[in-house]
């Protein structure tokens, strides 16, 4: 395990850091999509959900451990992922100081290309977000343990919110799109065989991801939630 | 084919340096990319001015001297193809080419087009053989190589450390190249004894030299001249983080 | 005005045969005992004491990236030169085909004695016995080596090494690496090297150029060197000298050798006292892409291994304008299947090259000035597929389309031979030591081996064989003899060297002339391919041999080379080189003038059969001829080292 610390001491190693951390916060972004579609069950069962997140683990551990757990492995897993980030994006750019004049791309993604400014856009996203729906200071009229009566109020009465949200969510499909496939090829998983299998998978979660969170925004937009 | 040349100048590896506008007259479109600037030195050095120094030798794409940026591209952008094994034919009357050396701070610039790759060599140094030293060998035939492995790592091995990797990567990053080294090795058996430590000091080397990060974007396999893959990479990956993990030890 | 390029010290008399210097220093005793006798008799320096002892090596392709790792493998302190930029581009790198070795790993009748044999016949009898043998002794050794650094040679699906005939030999004796075995033996050697350096027994000198010896009390101790970025002139010195600095082909300017490829280190050596032997000797491929014009700088080579399934033809009428697939096959002339019917398309290198250049000659050549014939595979494809060609020769098809635009599946390739190797080189005895004692010769650049024809894919054993085993042998041995005392860097001979090296570099700068390098470069060849190339005429080495003084005068006072000489400058790089092409090229030309047989790579009009076969004239040269310099190429003296031959018989060599 002492050998893991040393991990920070490549340009590989942080990579590595950044690809594990990436999959835990992967990993959450689907819970929370699926979450996210418990909506279509009405006000009660999308209240109910979001109270269980809260007290799940309960009484058998004391109140709030499980949702605190949670918590700071995501904060770890953010600030571990953007201080690689920051890190290996100096790095990066002190490798060439002097750019070239004309430059062409053969095969590289926008994704690919794009995957620091995605980062950062959700970065400011996420802060954004909390205060919106978990603080409530970005959004008049916010109810504490209510979260459907406070979506779907943003989302009718912010004429703002669904844009932002959809672009947010492009951001991160773009995001993962390069990113789940990097991930695996920087944790060494990717070979010849499994390339095509990661593509797929890369491709699958970006899009996939978008279209699970640009749902609700649009359909609260639609009028089809009320 | 009449063709205008903007070509980085730079006397020395102090010196700063400007693209120059050149005109190309009588250029054949079965000239070679070099054959071209051939052309051009003849003509600057009727005109008593010095010609542009750049990188060849060998001329059929085997030796990885020659390598540089034509409009944007390393190599010129054509698949599987050196600079030298690049033909006019590529390009129209007319056509206005930009050519500027490698960029990145590990490679700097000496004259011209030319720059130091010798990052590349202390990567080597640092690991990228089997210490198999003359005389201790066995014979050959004693230890088979599935047919599969040894042609993975003739794959690997067709390296011709020519830089285009690092020069198209938006990072500058060397991944590409010692992937190959470390996947050629690691795949044979002569290569296990030393693989962890050979990983391990490579990548340590190839950080320090200046090189950029990977972000996995593949321009270098794009651009590489012998098609290396980016699966490679994923080897290399796999090797340093088990290196890494295990202390760099073989031994528990 | 006097076209004397260095002031000589040199002010010996001319002997007209000197037998010690000659002296092959052959072990008694049989010859398939001679190398094992040999290495015990040699003295060793004890390990203790190697450090002690500097050893030079130039050149870092096969031979001298081999000897300088193995040296400092066993603890010489090495200092090695290459003019590349990186070790690991010399040009061994571009061999394609592949290595011999008599394992006899397919039990088809090979053996240490088949090599040897098929190695001296090849090499038209022109090579000296013992060395042959104990190459073909070594090259056993030398595969084990190359595995052993991971080289990863072809292999069947058991995983056993795999091995094919090439060349016309008639044994599966070659190992390969796919088209690029040359690159990755290189990068073997280059890996050990870097091994060495890394542990710090050899210091490597890249983008440094040889371009003098240092001789104090008869012996080598030493080079003169430019680097060629910062242009420093610096002097090195040690106990024994290596040269393996390959061949001089690019004397033709055309060749399919590297751009950098050249002949100074040789020839300073050649011009402090090492003989030159049998310059006249060289191969021409014949499975070159042809010159598509002037502007052409090099020439490509594509393996040998396309004669195996290709077929060499040329129209029967002469300036035929019609597209080859529209030729019916009764108006072809497949001259080689035709001349050569049992070994047909396969004939060897210098008779298949020659038969090209004949029908070229009668008019019969297609392609830009007809100096092309067409190399066919579409029987091939017919009796084995589309897909069987491209998996056999896919990556030769890609490169022909990449250089000529043209679809070699669709339309015949068309080829021509070029110039690519050089037999001849500096005379070495059997530890591979110049008449310069302390200075030894190893792979292209020395003459031993091949006679004056060489086999395919024996270039990179001889190398591997020199540099891994022979070398490392020998100079061991030269050290333990020797008891060197250290130089002082400021001794006479090292002030004088380095003098006439900088004295030579102001004198090209400071001429000033109208002519480019490259132009000049570019006569050369042309005088060189037209009279000493593939045939040659008493009349036409006679005419050259009025050309090449006056070029040599010509490029003294005219040549045109800019910048200074404090840095990188690449036209100075050319100059210095070419200077010493248009030396070396006179004593080619007298060589060939000397030499009024045919044998191997030289083909003297006048000697041939009545069917147009080279004929040898064993009683009168079956020699080695050793050149002996003074002043000018012109005033050389010739001596000769008699070959014998007691375990194979001289014979003719028919291909027919």
């Amino acid at each position: 395990m002492a050998a893991a610390l040393t991990l920070n001491q490549s340009t590989i190693g942080k990579k590595a850091i950044m690809a594990v951390t990436g999959i835990v916060l992967y990993g959450f972004v689907i819970v929370h999509m699926i979450g996210n579609l418990k909506i279509f069950e009405g006000p009660k069962g999308f209240n109910e959900y979001s109270h269980f997140l809260r007290v799940v683990g309960e009484p058998a551990l004391p109140a709030g451990t499980i949702l605190w757990v949670i918590r700071i492995v995501l904060l770890v897993s953010v600030v571990l992922h953007v201080r690689a980030a920051i890190q290996l994006t100096l790095l990066d750019n002190a490798g060439r100081p002097i750019a070239y004049k004309k430059v062409q791309r053969k095969q590289a993604s926008f994704a690919s290309l794009t995957l620091r400014w995605g980062g950062m856009a959700i970065f400011f996203f996420v802060i954004f977000h909390l205060l919106h729906f978990t603080v409530g200071s970005a959004l008049p009229g916010y109810i504490e343990g209510e979260p459907y009566h406070n979506v779907v109020s943003a989302f009718s009465n912010q004429i703002w919110a669904a844009p932002v949200y959809l672009l947010a969510v492009a951001a991160l499909g773009t995001h993962l799109y390069h990113g789940v496939w990097s991930a695996m090829q920087t944790l060494g998983l990717n070979t010849r065989r499994t390339e095509k299998l990661f593509r797929g998978l890369a491709v699958a979660s970006g899009i996939g991801l978008f279209a699970g969170f640009a749902t609700v925004p649009i359909v609260v937009l639609l009028g089809i939630l009320q | 084919m009449k063709i205008t040349v903007n070509v980085w100048r730079q006397k020395g590896a102090q010196a700063s340096g400007r693209l120059v506008k050149y005109q190309v007259d009588h250029v054949s479109p079965d000239m070679s990319f070099l054959e071209m600037l051939d052309i051009l030195n003849q003509q600057l050095i009727a005109k008593n001015e010095e010609p542009v120094a750049f990188d060849h030798d060998c001329r059929e794409g085997i030796c990885g001297s020659c390598g540089v940026m034509i409009n944007g591209l390393a190599h010129g952008g054509r698949l599987a193809t050196t600079t030298c094994q690049l033909h006019m034919r590529s390009f129209k009357d007319g056509d206005v080419i930009t050519v500027e050396p490698w960029r990145a701070k590990a490679f700097p610039v000496l004259k011209d087009l030319i720059v130091d790759r010798g990052a590349f060599d202390r990567i080597i140094q640092s690991g990228g053989y089997i210490s198999a030293a003359t005389g201790s060998a066995p014979e050959a035939n004693s230890t088979p190589i599935p047919k599969e492995n040894a042609d993975l790592a003739f794959d690997a091995a067709q390296c011709i450390g020519c830089g285009a990797c690092v020069a198209a990567c938006p990072n500058a990053s060397a991944m590409l190249f010692t992937a190959a080294k470390v996947s050629h090795l690691g795949l044979l058996p002569q290569g296990q004894p030393e693989r962890k430590s050979r990983v391990f000091n490579m990548v340590a080397t190839m950080d320090a030299a200046g090189f950029g990060g990977c972000t996995n974007i593949g321009e270098c396999s794009a651009a590489c001249p012998k098609e290396i893959g980016l699966h490679f990479i994923g080897r290399l990956n796999r090797d340093l983080l088990s290196a890494t993990l295990s202390g760099g030890t073989t031994a528990d | 005005m006097t076209i004397e390029t260095k002031p000589q010290v040199d002010t010996r008399k001319p002997v007209e045969y000197t037998d010690a210097r000659l002296n092959a220093n052959v072990p008694a005793g049989p010859i398939e005992q001679k190398w094992s006798k040999h290495k015990f008799e040699m003295k060793l320096v004890n390990p203790a004491n190697r450090r002690k002892h500097t050893i030079i090596v130039v050149g870092t392709g096969l031979a001298g990236g081999a000897a300088a790792a193995t040296l400092g493998e066993q603890g010489y302190n090495v200092k090695a030169f290459c003019y590349q930029d990186s070790a690991r581009r010399a040009h061994s790198i571009a061999a394609q085909g592949g290595i011999n070795a008599a394992k006899n790993y397919r039990n088809d009748g090979d053996s240490v004695q088949r090599l040897f044999y098929d190695t001296i016949k090849g090499g038209d009898f022109r090579a000296r016995e013992a060395n042959v043998h104990r190459l073909a002794e070594l090259s056993v050794n030398i595969i084990d080596q190359c595995v052993s650094q991971g080289v990863p040679f072809a292999r069947e699906y058991a995983g056993y090494l795999d091995n094919r005939s090439f060349g016309g030999a008639q044994v599966s004796r070659t190992f390969y690496a796919r088209g690029q075995t040359g690159q990755q033996l290189l990068l073997g050697a280059y890996s050990a090297l870097s091994r060495q350096v890394a542990a710090g027994t050899v210091e490597l000198n890249e983008r440094t150029e040889m371009l003098d010896i240092i001789i104090i009390d008869g012996r080598a101790r030493g080079i003169v060197t430019r680097d060629m970025v910062t242009g420093e002139i610096e002097s090195h010195l040690g106990d024994a000298v290596i040269l393996a600095t390959g061949g001089y082909s690019n004397v033709y300017y055309l060749s399919t050798n590297a751009m950098g490829c050249n002949i100074t280190a040789a020839w300073r050596a050649h011009k402090r006292g090492a003989f030159f032997a049998n310059p006249c000797y060289t191969q021409i491929h014949p499975t070159c892409i042809p010159v598509s014009g002037d502007h052409q700088s090099k020439l490509t080579l594509m393996s040998e291994s396309l004669r195996n399934d290709g077929r060499v033809w040329v129209p029967k009428k002469a300036a035929d304008t019609r597209t080859p697939d529209t030729i019916p096959e009764d108006e072809r002339d497949y001259f080689l299947e035709r001349r050569y019917p049992s070994y047909g398309n396969l004939a060897p290198r210098d008779i298949a090259s020659r038969a090209a250049k004949i029908v070229c000659d009668e008019g019969l050549g297609v392609g830009p000035g007809g100096l092309g014939v067409y190399l066919d595979f579409s029987a091939a494809m017919k009796r084995l597929g589309e897909n069987t060609v491209r998996a056999r020769y896919g990556n030769l098809f890609d490169m022909y389309e990449r250089i000529t635009g043209e679809n070699p599946y669709k339309i015949p390739m068309r080829i021509y031979p070029a110039v690519h190797y050089t037999m001849g080189g500096l005379w070495v005895d059997y530890n591979l030591m110049s008449t310069i004692p302390g200075m030894f010769v190893g792979g292209e650049a020395n003459f031993s081996d091949h006679g004056a024809n060489r086999l395919g894919a024996s270039a990179l054993m001889q190398g591997l064989a020199d540099g891994y085993f022979v070398l490392p042998s020998t100079i061991g041995n030269y050290i333990a003899t020797g008891g060197y005392s250290t130089i002082d860097p400021s001794h006479p001979a090292v002030t004088e060297a380095v003098g006439a090296v900088k004295e030579r570099i102001q004198q090209f700068l400071s001429i000033n002339g109208t002519r480019s390098v490259d132009s000049f470069h570019r006569e050369l060849g042309n005088i060189m391919w037209e009279y000493c190339g593939m045939s040659r005429t008493e009349e036409g080495l006679k005419k050259a041999l009025t050309l090449l003084p006056a070029l040599r005068e010509q490029f003294w006072s005219d040549v045109r080379v800019l910048g200074s000489g404090t840095e990188l400058n690449q036209e100075l790089e050319k100059a210095g080189r070419v200077a010493d092409f248009i030396e070396l090229g006179e004593l080619m030309v007298r060589d060939a003038l000397e030499r009024a047989e045919s044998c191997g790579g030289h083909f003297r009009e006048e000697s041939q059969t009545e069917e147009g076969e080279a004929l040898r004239n064993d009683d009168e040269y079956c020699y080695v001829a050793a050149w002996e310099h003074f002043g000018t190429p012109s005033q050389a003296v010739l001596h000769r080292e008699q070959l014998q031959f007691e375990s194979i018989k001289l014979a003719t060599r028919s291909y027919k």
